[in-house]
C-alpha cells in the first residue's frame, strides 16, 4: 500500500499505520514525500514493514513496537527514540539523539550520527556503520552500541551497564567510561549484531569494547567537598 | 526555539527565485518561531549607491521623502509594508546622523547590497506583507523568532545588523551579553537593544573592522561568546554558519552544485530544487563553515 504525504496528512498516514486490521494481509507499506516531516511512523505496534522514501524530520519511528521500518534517506533528531522492539534501518545519516532512551529493538544506521547517539539507552541495540558525534551513549543503562567509525568527545559519559563496541578512534572518553576486555560472551554479542547489519564477522578482531568503571555508583568520600 | 535559514546561490540562474526559495524556508519554520520574523536579502550593488532599510511608524512616505531631501540631494524612497528602502549616494556616517533626527524612523540595516525587513507577527504573514517572493539576489538569511531573551518588538527581531552589509541571525541564547555589550560600546560599536543577538552582531562587526575575516571572527567568538547558539552570519560576499561546542541548537546544510542551503530543520528545504540529491550534513560543533565569492 502506498501512502503519499503530499496527498494525505501526516496524522492520517500515521493513523492508518497504527490501526492495522490484523486479519488483513496488508503488511507492506510505502511512504513517499516525507519532506522532513516530524514523527513519521511514530507509535507503530504491529508486525508490518514500512519503507519511507526520502528524508524525515524529528522522532521518526519513535516508540516503535514490532514494526520493521526502513528509511531511504536521512533522519532528524531522535530517530527510534523510546523504541520497544522491531527494527529501524536508516540508509542515510541520523541527527542527534538517535535511539534515545529506547528499551529494545534494533536500530541500524548506514551513515553517521551526530551528537548523543544512544543517550540514556535502556536495552536497544544500535549499529552505526559510520561515526558518532560527541556525548554518545551518555548515561546509557543497558543494550549495545556498535560504532564502525570514530566517536567524538566524551564517549560513554556516566555510563551504566551498556556495552560500547567501536572500531575507529575515540576522541575522548567521558567520566567513568573505560576500555574492557572482550570475553567470548561479548564477542558473541558483537558477532550477532554485525550479522544483523550485514557486516563481515571477521571484523570482530578490529573492535574494542568500552563500559562502566562503576566508580560513580557510590559516593566517594574523597569528593565530598565537591557537593 | 527559533528557526534560522540561509541560502547562498552558486548558480546565477536561480537569482530571480531567491525570494521564492526563502519564502518557502521561512514558512516551514513558522512553527519554530511564531512571534516575529525577519530576513536580509543581498542583491547586486549599484556603484556609489547605498540602501538604507528603515522601519517606519508612519505611512507618509511622501512627507518623509520631502523631509529627507531637504538634507540630501538625489534620494529615492520606496515603501514596503512598514519599511522604507532609502537609496542615496550619501555615505553611511553622514546619513545615519541625519536619520537620528527623525524619531519616526529606525534604521534596521544598510549597505550597498543588503536590504533588511523585520516585523512582529506570524512569519507567514510577515513574508507576505513584505512580498518576499518577488525579491531576487545572490544570498539571503532569515529568522523566525520564539522570544526568550527580550520583548516581542521589531527591535527584538532578527536579523541584526551592526555594520555595513552585515547581518546575523541566531538560534539560542547568550549568557555574557551584558558585559560584552558594555565593552563593545566602549569601542564605539552601536548596540541599540537589550537583545543578546545584537551583541553578537556587534562582536562580529568589531572583528571585521579589525580586518579579521568573518571566519576568524566567528572562531574567536567560540571562546568569547558564552551560551548556546547556532549563528548564520551574512556579509556582502557570502555567508557563514557556526554552532557552539555543545551543539544543542540544530542545523542542517544541503549543498548542490547550484546552491547551499542552511536551516534549523530539513523540512525547511524540502521544496528546493533537486534537494534530494544534495549533499546533506549537519555542521559539526565548534567549526565554521563559510561560502562566498
Amino acid at each position: 500500500m502506498n501512502l503519499n504525504l503530499k496527498k494525505e496528512s501526516l496524522r492520517k498516514v500515521n493513523e492508518t499505520l497504527q490501526s492495522i486490521d490484523r486479519k488483513s494481509n496488508k503488511k507492506i507499506f510505502k511512504i513517499s514525500n516525507p519532506d522532513g516531516n516530524h514523527a513519521i511512523c511514530a507509535g507503530l505496534k504491529d508486525e508490518i514493514e514500512v519503507t519511507i522514501d526520502g528524508h524525515t524530520g524529528y522522532y521518526c519511528a519513535g516508540m516503535n513496537m514490532n514494526a520493521n521500518i526502513i528509511v531511504n534517506g536521512n533522519v532528524g533528531t531522535g530517530v527510534a527514540e523510546n523504541m520497544m522492539s522491531g527494527t529501524v534501518h536508516v540508509k542515510g545519516n541520523a541527527s542527534q539523539s538517535a535511539g534515545a532512551t529506547a528499551h529494545g529493538g534494533t536500530l541500524i544506521i548506514d551513515g553517521d550520527t551526530s551528537s548523543r547517539c544512544g543517550i540514556s539507552m535502556k536495552g536497544i541495540d544500535i549499529i552505526v556503520k559510520g561515526s558518532v558525534g560527541h556525548m554518545s551513549a551518555f548515561m546509557a543503562q543497558s543494550g549495545n552500541l556498535v560504532i564502525c567509525g570514530d566517536a567524538g568527545d566524551a564517549l560513554g559519559d556516566s555510563i551504566y551497564e551498556a556495552n560500547i563496541f567501536i572500531k575507529g578512534k575515540v576522541k575522548s572518553l567521558g567520566a567513568d567510561c573505560e576500555e574492557k576486555k572482550m570475553n567470548k560472551k561479548d564477542q558473541n554479542i558483537l558477532r550477532s549484531l554485525l550479522k544483523k547489519a550485514s557486516i563481515n564477522e571477521s571484523e570482530i578482531k578490529n573492535f574494542k569494547m568500552y563500559g562502566s568503571a562503576r566508580k560513580l555508583y557510590n559516593l566517594n568520600i574523597d569528593n565530598v567537598s565537591e557537593y | 526555539m527559533c528557526g534560522i535559514v540561509g541560502i547562498y546561490l552558486k548558480n546565477k540562474k536561480y537569482n530571480s527565485q531567491l525570494g521564492k526559495f526563502l519564502t518557502g524556508m521561512m514558512n516551514s519554520m513558522a512553527t519554530r518561531g511564531p512571534d516575529s520574523a525577519g530576513f536580509a536579502i543581498y542583491s547586486s550593488e549599484k556603484k556609489k549607491k547605498y540602501k538604507y532599510s528603515v522601519c517606519s511608524n508612519t505611512d507618509q512616505v511622501k512627507e518623509i521623502s520631502k523631509k529627507l531631501s531637504k538634507h540630501v540631494k538625489d534620494i529615492k524612497v520606496k515603501s514596503i509594508s512598514d519599511h522604507l528602502i532609502i537609496e542615496t549616494a550619501l555615505k553611511p556616517k553622514k546619513f545615519i546622523e541625519i536619520l537620528k533626527n527623525h524619531e519616526e524612523l529606525s534604521l534596521v540595516g544598510y549597505g550597498s547590497c543588503i536590504q533588511i525587513f523585520k516585523q512582529v507577527g506570524n512569519p507567514k504573514d510577515v513574508v507576505k506583507n513584505f512580498s518576499l517572493e518577488k525579491f531576487s539576489g545572490s544570498h539571503a538569511i532569515g529568522h523566525t523568532r520564539m522570544a526568550t531573551e527580550s520583548a516581542i518588538t521589531t527591535d527584538g527581531s532578527h536579523p541584526y545588523s551592526t555594520g555595513e552589509d552585515e547581518c546575523l541571525v541566531h538560534n539560542g541564547s547568550l549568557s555574557n551579553h551584558n558585559n560584552l555589550r558594555r565593552s563593545l560600546q566602549k569601542k564605539g560599536i552601536e548596540i541599540k537593544s537589550m537583545n543578546d543577538t545584537e551583541v553578537a552582531a556587534g562582536y562580529i562587526s568589531n572583528g571585521l573592522s579589525d580586518k579579521k575575516s568573518l571566519k576568524e571572527t566567528l572562531l574567536d567568538g567560540l571562546k568569547e561568546l558564552d551560551g548556546f547558539y547556532t549563528f548564520i552570519s551574512g556579509t556582502k560576499n557570502g555567508m557563514a554558519i557556526v554552532r557552539d561546542e555543545i551543539a544543542c541548537k540544530p542545523a542542517v546544510i544541503a549543498e548542490t552544485k547550484d546552491y547551499v542551503a542552511i536551516a534549523s530543520e530539513f523540512q525547511a528545504m524540502a521544496h528546493l530544487p533537486n534537494v534530494n540529491s544534495a549533499k546533506i550534513f549537519e555542521p559539526e560543533p565548534g567549526k565554521v563553515y563559510s561560502w562566498g565569492k
